[in-house]
C-alpha cells in the first residue's frame, strides 16, 4: 500500500493556480472629466428635530494621466473597506487607473511592510493613526511640498513623511438617558471623582487612546499622568477592545460613557436612529481629553508607481476627496475652505490643547506606563 | 468484569518500535512526504525563533513577571471549562445523531455543525449586544418581568459561553463520524455477554470514542488558546490577547514572536496531555468479522427531552444569533442602509474553502498512515509539529509566512496557491484529527488481505483503506472548509491583492460599526457553509464503509 501514497499526493497537490491580474495600459494624454458629485443626503440636527436636505455640488477634476501605465496602484489601506472603497472607486473612475487595494488592519499591515521591507508592493500606506505610519517611517519617502503644505503643520510628519487625511477628534461618549452635558466634568480629572466609579469605559490597547495619553505625557508630564490613569484605574473604568462597543454599551445604557473618538458616534446614529441613547461631548475645559487626530497616508520608499501614488494622495487631499471625509466618514477635513458635517461641532469650536502630532511619537513609553499601571499586559 | 475495550488493549501486540539510530520503520514513500508536510507546517515557529532572539532583553523582562503568569492562569481557566463543556454538549449531540432513532439525524447534524461557522468576532458580538446587562433579552424581559438590567456577561462567563458554542462542532464532527465507524460486533458482544445498553455504552462505546473525542478536544483546547475575537470583545484577557496587544498597539514583532513562543511552549503541554490520555490502546477489532450498520437505540421515553435538548442547543447555537444577526439586517434596511452585492464573494469564499480542504485532505494521507501505522519517536515528533500553526494567533502565522513567501518564494507572494498553503498550516490539524481516528480503526489485517489477494497497493488503498476511511475525511473536509470560510487574518494578509470573501466582508463592515452589513455577510457565511455541509452529510449516508455489508460469499 506504501507506493499508492504517493499516486494520491501527487493528484492532490495539483491544487491551484493564480491568476495575474494584469493592468490596462493608458493613453498618454490629458483627460478631463467632468464628474457630478451627489454629496449623500445630510442630516442636520437642531434641537432634537431633522430635516434632510440635498446637496448637490458640480466639481471639475483635471487629471494628468502619466503615460503608458501598465504597472497597477497598490494601496495598502489601514482604513476598512467599508469607509474608504467609495472614495478609491470615485479616484479609478477619474484617473483611469488600475488601482488594487488590500484592506487589513492598521498594525496588521505594518508589520507586513517590515517583513516585506525592500520587497513590499505596495505604493502608498492608508493608515489609520500615525503610530502605524510611525511604525514603517523608515520605509516611507517624502511626499512633495506642494501635497504636505495642504494640511495644517499639526497634522502632518515633521519630515514630510506623511500627511493627515481627516481628523478625529478625541470625545467623551455619554448616556443620555442617565446624564445630561451639564452633570460632565470640564476636563479629564473630572472622573476621578469616586463618584464615576465603575461607570466609565475605555480602549487600553486602541492607537487613538494611547496617542490621547502620549498628549497627557507631553501636557502635564508622566508622574501627573500615571496619577490620572492609576485613579480611573482605581475607579473601576471598564476595559474594551476598541471604541465601536464602548459606543454600543453607552447607547444601551451599560455604561455611562467612555473615552472613544467622535465619528462611531454618527454610524450608531445612522444605524440606529435619533432614538440612540449616547452623544459626544467635547470636554470645554481642553487639554489632552480633547485632542484631534488624524488618518494620514504615506508613499513608500520602494514604491514601482510613484506617479500614481502621488497622484492618489493629491486626489484624498483635493476638495472631492476631503468632502467625501467630511460628508461620509463624519471626519473633519483638513484642507481649508472644506467644510465638515454640520452636525459635527466645528474644529474651531474645539478647545484642543496645543500639541503637535510630531509631540504624540512615544507610543512605547505610552505603552510601558499603561502595563506598569497594570492597564496593559 | 473486564471490559471487551480493555481486554483489546493488553492483547495488543504494541511492541517497541524505532530501534536506535533509525528514525522509523515505514517506507520512504510514507516517511518523506510525511516529514515535507511537518517542515512546512512548522516554519512558523522557524520565524518565532528568528524573531524573539532579535528581540532583545527588554523582550525578555516584560515575559518574566507576575502578570504574564496571571494571565496563563486565566488562559488555562478558560481552555480547561470551553473544552470540558465542549465534550459534555458534543458526545450526547453524536450518540443522539448517529446511535439513536431521534428525528431527522441528518437534519440535526448539520444544524449542530454549523456554529463552527460563524466568525468569533461576530459571536462575540452577537452575545454582547444579545446577553448584556442590558442587551435584547434584558429588554425583552423587561416588559414582562420587570428586570432592569441582566448579570453581567462580561469576562469569563461570557468568553466561556461563546467559545464553548463555537468550538463544540470539533468534538462532535470526529465523534460522529467515529460513532458511525464503530465496529458493532463489540457491542453485540457485550450485550451477548449480559450487559444492559448502559453498561454497553459505558464500557464500549465511550472508551471506543476516546481517540476522536480526545483528539477534538485537543482542537477545542487549541482553538480557545489562539482565540482573539470572542475574548477581546468579551473583554477577558487570555495569553492570546496579549499577543494581540503587541502587534495593534506597540507594533513590536520582537515581543509578540517571544510570546507566541510561550503560547506555542502551552500548546505543546497540552498536545503532551492528549497523548498521554490517549496511550497506545488499538481501536480496531483483531478477529475476523465484518463491519456491519450499528443499530439505531430506540429513545423511548427519552425522546422528548433528546428533541428538547438538540432545540435548545440549535437556538442558542444557531437560531439566536441567526435571528440576531437577521434582526440587524432588517433594522439597517428599515434605517436605509444600502445592502450590497456579495455574489463574488460566495464564490471566492467556496473557492478557497473547497481548495484549502482537499489540500489538507491531501497533504493529511500520509502523516496519518505514518502515525497510525508507525509508532515511533519520529512519527510523534512529526505529528505534533504539523500542530504549529493551529496552536498560534493567526495574525502570527499570516506574518511569518510573509516572511518566508518574500524571502524564499517571492513569485508565490500574494497568490491564490500561498493563501491555500496558509490554511493548510492554519488548519491541518482539524483534517488530521479526523483521518487519523479513521484510520486507527482501520483493521491493518484488511489492507494485508487484499495485499494477499492479489491487490496492487494502490488498488488497495483506493478500494479498500480509502473507502473505510471516507467518513473520517470527510469529517476533515467538513472542518477544514468550515475554518476556512470564516478564516480572517490570513486572507487579508495572504490573499491576493483586491481578494475578498464573505470573512472579510464580514469583518470590514463589522469593524466600523456597519453592523447591517456585517450581519448580511455573516448570515450568508452561515447559510452558503450549510449547503455542502448537508451535502456530504447526504453523501455519508451512502459510503461503502457505512452501508450493510453485502452478502457475499
Amino acid at each position: 500500500m506504501s507506493l499508492t501514497r504517493r499516486a494520491l499526493l501527487r493528484g492532490g497537490a495539483a491544487a491551484a493556480a493564480a491568476v495575474p491580474v494584469l493592468a490596462a495600459c493608458g493613453e498618454s494624454e490629458v483627460v478631463t472629466k467632468e464628474v457630478i458629485k451627489e454629496v449623500p443626503v445630510e442630516k442636520i440636527v437642531t434641537q432634537e428635530v431633522i430635516k434632510e436636505v440635498e446637496v448637490e455640488r458640480v466639481v471639475t477634476v483635471t487629471v494628468t494621466q502619466p503615460p503608458s501605465e501598465s504597472q497597477p496602484l497598490v494601496i495598502y489601506s489601514g482604513r476598512s473597506e467599508s469607509l474608504v472603497d467609495p472614495i478609491i472607486q470615485q479616484f479609478r473612475s477619474v484617473s483611469g487607473l488600475d488601482v488594487q487595494v488590500k484592506y487589513a488592519g492598521t498594525p496588521a499591515l505594518a508589520a507586513t511592510l517590515l517583513e516585506e521591507g525592500d520587497a513590499s508592493p505596495a505604493d502608498v500606506f492608508f493608515a489609520q493613526d500615525p503610530g502605524g505610519l510611525g511604525a514603517v517611517e523608515s520605509m516611507l519617502s517624502p511626499l512633495p511640498q506642494e501635497l504636505l503644505d495642504r494640511v495644517p503643520a499639526w497634522a502632518r510628519s515633521p519630515e514630510g513623511l506623511w500627511a493627515g487625511i481627516s481628523g478625529r477628534a478625541r470625545v467623551v461618549v455619554y448616556n443620555t438617558d442617565r446624564l445630561s452635558p451639564a452633570d460632565l466634568p470640564d476636563d479629564l480629572w473630572g472622573f476621578t471623582d469616586p463618584s464615576w466609579r465603575g461607570r466609565l469605559g475605555w480602549p487600553p490597547t486602541n492607537a487613538s487612546f494611547q496617542t490621547m495619553v502620549t498628549g497627557m505625557r507631553t501636557e502635564w508630564g508622566d508622574a501627573r499622568t500615571r496619577e490620572w490613569l492609576d485613579a480611573m484605574h482605581a475607579n473601576e473604568i471598564g476595559i474594551f477592545p476598541k471604541n465601536t462597543p464602548i459606543v454600543a454599551a453607552t447607547g444601551a445604557g451599560e455604561l455611562d460613557g467612555g473615552f472613544v473618538n467622535h465619528y462611531y458616534l454618527h454610524r450608531f446614529l445612522a444605524a440606529e436612529g435619533e432614538t440612540f441613547a449616547a452623544r459626544n461631548y467635547h470636554l470645554p475645559g481642553g487639554g489632552p481629553g480633547s485632542l484631534v487626530m488624524v488618518a494620514g497616508a504615506g508613499i513608500l520608499g520602494t514604491a514601482a508607481n510613484r506617479p500614481a501614488a502621488e497622484q492618489f494622495v493629491n486626489f484624498l487631499l483635493s476638495t472631492v476627496g476631503q468632502q467625501y471625509f467630511a460628508s461620509s466618514t463624519y471626519e473633519y477635513p483638513l484642507v481649508e475652505g472644506v467644510k465638515a458635517s454640520r452636525i459635527l461641532t466645528p474644529l474651531a469650536d474645539i478647545n484642543k490643547p496645543a500639541i503637535a502630532l510630531a509631540d504624540l511619537a512615544d507610543l512605547e513609553g505610552t505603552q510601558a506606563m499603561l502595563r506598569e499601571a497594570g492597564i496593559l499586559p | 468484569m473486564v471490559s471487551i475495550a480493555r481486554v483489546i488493549r493488553v492483547s495488543a501486540p504494541g511492541g517497541p518500535i524505532g530501534r536506535m539510530g533509525r528514525w522509523t520503520r515505514a517506507p520512504a514513500v510514507i516517511w518523506v512526504p510525511a516529514l515535507a508536510v511537518a517542515l512546512v507546517l512548522a516554519l512558523p515557529l522557524v520565524y518565532l525563533v528568528i524573531r524573539t532572539v532579535g528581540a532583545g532583553d527588554d523582550a525578555w523582562a516584560l515575559l518574566f513577571r507576575w502578570r504574564t503568569v496571571m494571565i496563563l492562569l486565566r488562559t488555562v481557566a478558560l481552555v480547561v471549562t470551553v473544552t470540558a463543556a465542549s465534550v459534555a454538549i458534543a458526545v450526547p449531540v453524536a450518540w443522539l445523531t448517529v446511535r439513536s432513532n431521534l428525528p431527522w439525524p441528518r437534519f440535526w447534524s448539520v444544524v449542530a455543525a454549523l456554529p463552527l461557522v460563524i466568525p468569533s468576532f461576530v459571536a462575540g458580538l452577537v452575545v454582547q449586544v444579545a446577553l448584556g446587562p442590558r442587551g435584547m433579552l434584558q429588554q425583552a424581559l423587561e416588559p414582562i418581568f420587570g428586570v432592569t438590567e441582566l448579570p453581567p456577561i462580561y469576562g469569563f462567563p461570557g468568553a466561556a459561553l461563546t467559545l464553548t458554542l463555537l468550538s463544540y462542532p470539533y468534538v462532535l464532527l470526529p465523534a460522529q463520524s467515529s460513532l458511525r465507524r464503530q465496529d458493532p460486533s463489540f457491542e453485540d458482544a457485550s450485550r451477548s455477554l449480559g450487559h444492559g445498553r448502559r453498561a454497553t455504552f459505558r464500557r464500549i462505546t465511550l472508551p471506543l470514542l476516546g481517540p476522536a473525542v480526545g483528539a477534538g478536544s485537543l482542537l477545542v483546547a487549541l482553538y480557545t488558546l489562539t482565540d482573539f475575537g470572542a475574548v477581546s470583545l468579551l473583554r477577558y484577557e487570555t495569553f492570546t490577547w496579549a499577543i494581540f496587544v503587541q502587534f495593534e498597539s506597540a507594533f513590536n514583532r520582537g515581543l509578540a514572536a517571544a510570546l507566541s513562543l510561550v503560547l506555542v511552549g502551552f500548546a505543546a503541554v497540552i498536545l503532551a496531555a492528549e497523548a498521554l490520555a490517549r496511550g497506545r490502546a488499538r481501536f480496531h477489532g483483531v478477529g475476523p468479522g465484518v463491519t456491519g450498520e450499528p443499530a439505531r437505540v430506540p429513545l423511548g421515553r427519552w425522546m422528548i427531552p433528546a428533541v428538547g435538548f438538540m432545540t435548545a442547543l440549535a437556538t442558542l447555537a444557531l437560531v439566536g444569533p441567526m435571528g440576531v444577526l437577521g434582526y440587524w439586517v432588517v433594522r439597517g434596511v428599515a434605517a436605509g442602509e444600502t445592502l450590497v452585492g456579495v455574489g463574488d464573494l460566495v464564490l471566492n469564499s467556496l473557492l478557497v474553502a473547497a481548495l484549502a480542504a482537499l489540500a489538507a485532505a491531501a497533504a493529511s494521507l500520509p502523516v496519518a498512515a505514518l502515525v497510525v501505522r508507525y509508532p515511533s519517536r519520529f512519527a510523534w515528533a512529526i505529528e505534533r509539529a504539523t500542530y504549529t500553526g493551529f496552536a498560534l494567533p493567526g495574525i502570527v502565522v499570516a506574518i511569518a509566512l510573509v516572511f518566508f513567501a518574500v524571502n524564499l518564494a517571492r513569485p508565490l507572494y500574494q497568490t491564490l496557491p500561498l493563501l491555500i498553503l496558509a490554511y493548510v498550516v492554519l488548519f491541518f490539524p482539524a483534517m488530521l484529527a479526523a483521518v487519523r481516528s479513521a484510520l486507527a480503526q482501520v483493521r491493518p489485517s484488511l489492507e494485508d488481505a487484499a495485499r494477499t489477494l492479489g491487490r496492487s497497493p494502490i488498488a488497495t488503498l483506493l478500494q479498500v483503506t480509502l473507502p473505510l476511511i471516507w467518513p473520517g475525511i470527510a469529517a476533515g473536509i467538513g472542518l477544514v472548509f468550515l475554518l476556512t470560510m470564516k478564516e480572517l487574518p490570513a486572507t487579508l494578509i495572504l490573499g491576493p491583492i483586491g481578494f475578498r470573501t464573505l470573512a472579510t466582508a464580514t469583518w470590514s463592515a463589522a469593524s466600523e460599526a456597519f453592523f447591517a452589513r456585517a450581519a448580511m455577510s455573516a448570515l450568508v457565511i452561515v447559510l452558503v457553509s450549510g449547503v455542502p455541509l448537508l451535502l456530504l452529510r447526504l453523501h455519508m449516508g451512502r459510503v461503502p464503509g457505512q452501508d450493510p455489508p453485502p452478502a457475499r460469499q
